[in-house]
């Protein structure tokens, strides 16, 4: 592994980039080629884990950057996804152009971020870990229920059992990207770009997506802003004594944490073209969490391949190509076990994650307490 | 009697059953938070195992439905058989999942605590299947206050909850307060290492205390079997949840604290069931977890320097 780390790096930088260009270009012929021979829905379950990805990025922010436990961090995906729906749902007569909208939701997704962010300033650990998890319980409740707002002061009624979010029967359609001016210039017939449910496109877009919250979070890592999370990830006290400004760097942490989520959540319902509460409950946080953890938490390109091998794992392994092999035994619901196993395995084996080590502690040496106990937190 | 108010005390009475149950599981997230500060997401499932063991227990014999007359003894036996059961199996997984982990990040213990979670969920859906599943109704409904309101009900169910409840939530309390183990189990809480070093084994006191939390668990899992006469595999996470924010609204870690928070929640989701309406409970349930640690994180009963935590 290391060696193969080692050899990559010392390829030329020019080089490095054509690989990965081919690899990203060629992946959808070959899995098409692939879903062909095996009948397995590949392509869209690589567009959802590079989804996954995006949000395991968002989440990476603010758990292993700054190491502020965040267990409700599906409900950015919500907020961005709602957001979308409400800009474009038909219905509601906003219908907001898709490269306009995911803009809106990022900065909505943001302004939650700090919401939630600022009560919990003061407090650490579990405690944040408490109150995110809480807010994170909220928001699928509450879009579910927010499909007959009425808000009445005495017999003064303000808005009559208006319909927000279509409660529990979700929204859709949703707006999908539209190129009418692309191809009014070019000359196509209207509609000829038109996405609908192709994943070749939508992997596309998506491969767009996970370059821009990667190369921010790249950004990120080797900034100032970025030194100061992982000051207060390592000692919040000392960090505050050193001038790093606390309360404006965490918030910073959860506000953009919450937008490279609000970002993923506003393609993803675009994508699927409809959204119900249950998509985002507390497992997909959890979900989220486990990439994070797994892949090493802190280590950028650490969590996008752990993002990517562990939400295939279970979309492409558990979900299709098990109960295939044993289609009679009941392998679906002994799908969570082989989950639960992983888990604690890899836990007990390499607690510091599967792939902490890529590009990782050039900045925080050990601290002998790590030394001692070989944990590298 | 005033309906409005018949409807109000019928949901007093609910909220205060709520809350028993909630109070077994949550006194074992609040002891076992106390001593190795882990928020145990699979301990709500403990409760879930509490009721289906007991509903496989109960289906090895041919019980008469009501109980009568010697099965009623049949009550006290399964029960003891559950705690042993799933305080064993909380015990084991402390074992397996949390122990060796102990000295690494607390990030650790949480996701395997989760993968646990998922673990045992999927194992129940596996043999118990995955859909809502009936518990026999062995305890008769008759209403012994039939004579007052036709509204408010106590019956057998209530006085069986009731009974097997409180008692427990005193003893524990007396156990801590009172024994030489759970002075053990204070000193390790407060300070694991130095309690080591005055000869506590803080591991088997770590174990007794998964077993205690796990085996409360457990027995409510059976009550609320009895008691409401359906559950699901997946149950134990919802009321992992409520019993969680029970134990913080009370102060986590404070054994007292967990048992008014969970009857604080009970009455929460039965008030708010009624006057509000129960698509919005959750979300008010949660409103008041995030106000109360804003405004208290030590919670109600906890204190600020936290100095005893158990």
């Amino acid at each position: 592994m290391s060696t193969l780390l080692s050899r990559w790096r010392s390829i030329p930088r020019w080089a490095q980039l054509a690989i990965l260009v081919a690899i990203v270009v060629f992946v959808p012929p070959v899995i098409n080629i692939l879903e062909r021979q095996t009948g397995f829905g590949l392509l869209t379950q690589i567009n959802r884990a590079l989804i996954y990805v995006c949000l395991a990025l968002g989440l990476n922010i603010v758990v292993g950057f700054a190491g502020l436990l965040d267990l409700g961090y599906a409900a950015f995906f919500a907020i961005g996804a709602y957001t979308f729906g409400i800009l474009t749902w038909p219905s509601l007569r906003l219908e907001y152009s898709f490269f306009i909208a995911i803009w809106i939701c990022v900065l909505v997704a943001a302004l939650f971020g700090m919401f939630i962010g600022a009560p919990t300033l003061r407090l650490r650990g579990d405690y944040l870990a408490i109150v995110t998890l809480a807010f994170g319980e909220i928001i699928p409740p509450l879009v579910r229920n927010l499909d007959h707002i009425t808000i009445r002061f005495g017999d003064w009624v303000l808005v009559e059992s208006f319909n927000l979010t279509n409660g529990p029967l979700g929204m859709k359609p949703l707006g999908r990207p539209n190129f009418g001016l692309i191809e009014s210039v070019a000359g196509l017939p209207p509609g000829q770009l038109d996405p609908g449910v192709n994943p070749t496109f939508w992997y596309f877009i998506i491969v767009i997506l996970v370059l821009i919250v990667l190369s921010a979070s790249r950004r990120f890592e080797d900034s100032r802003i970025g030194r100061a999370w992982r000051a207060i990830r390592e000692d919040e006290t000392a960090a505050r004594f050193m001038g790093v400004n606390t309360v404006r760097v965490k918030l910073l942490a959860f506000a953009f944490g919450a937008s490279f989520s609000g970002l993923a959540g506003a393609v993803f319902a675009s994508m699927l073209g409809a959204i119900f509460p249950e998509l985002f409950r507390f497992q997909v946080s959890i979900f989220l969490l486990i990439i994070v953890i797994l892949s090493g938490a802190g280590s950028v390109w650490g969590v996008l391949i752990g993002g990517l091998l562990i939400s295939t794992f279970d979309g492409v392994l558990l979900a299709q190509i098990m109960p295939s092999i044993f289609p009679n035994s009941d392998v679906q619901s002994l799908r969570w076990v082989f989950f639960g196993v992983g888990l604690i395995a890899v836990m007990l084996f390499r607690p510091q994650g599967l792939f902490g080590h890529l590009g990782r502690r050039r900045h925080t040496p050990l601290t002998i307490e790590e030394a001692i106990h070989g944990d590298a937190a | 009697m005033d309906p409005q108010l018949e409807a109000f005390l019928r949901q007093v009475l609910v909220g205060l059953s709520i809350g028993c149950y909630l109070a077994l599981i949550a006194l074992g997230y609040t002891m076992v938070y106390g001593i190795i500060e882990l928020i145990n997401f699979a301990h709500g499932d403990l409760f879930t195992f509490g009721f289906f063991i007991s509903l496989t227990i109960w289906g090895l014999f041919d019980v008469p439905m009501p109980l009568q007359g010697a099965w009623i003894l049949a009550l006290p036996l399964i029960a003891v058989v559950v705690v042993v059961l799933t305080g064993g199996l909380n015990v084991v997984i402390e074992r397996v999942a949390y122990r060796p982990l102990r000295g690494s990040s607390k990030l650790a213990p949480l996701i395997t605590a989760v993968g646990v979670s998922f673990m045992l969920e999927a194992i129940y859906a596996y043999i118990w299947g995955a859909n809502q599943i009936n518990y026999p109704r062995f305890i008769p409904t008759t209403n012994f206050l039939s004579d007052f309101s036709r509204i408010i009900r106590f019956t057998p169910r209530d006085l069986l909850l009731f009974g097997v409840t409180i008692p427990l939530m005193i003893g524990l309390t007396l156990f801590i307060d009172r024994t030489r183990l759970g002075k053990a189990m204070r000193a390790a809480a407060q300070d694991r290492e130095a309690a080591a070093m005055m000869g506590i084994n803080v591991n088997r006191i770590i174990a007794i205390t998964f077993f205690i939390g796990g085996g409360l668990a457990g027995i409510a899992g059976m009550v609320y079997g009895l008691y409401t006469g359906s559950g699901r595999f997946i149950m134990g996470f919802e009321f992992g949840l409520f019993a969680f924010t029970a134990a913080v609204l009370g102060g986590i870690g404070n054994i007292r604290g967990a048992v008014l928070g969970a009857f604080i929640i009970g009455m929460v989701q039965a008030m708010s069931d009624l006057y509000i309406g129960g698509e919005w409970s959750r979300v008010i349930i949660f409103s008041l977890l995030i106000l109360m640690l804003v405004f208290r994180p030590s919670g109600i009963l906890g204190s600020t320097q936290s100095v005893e935590k158990v």
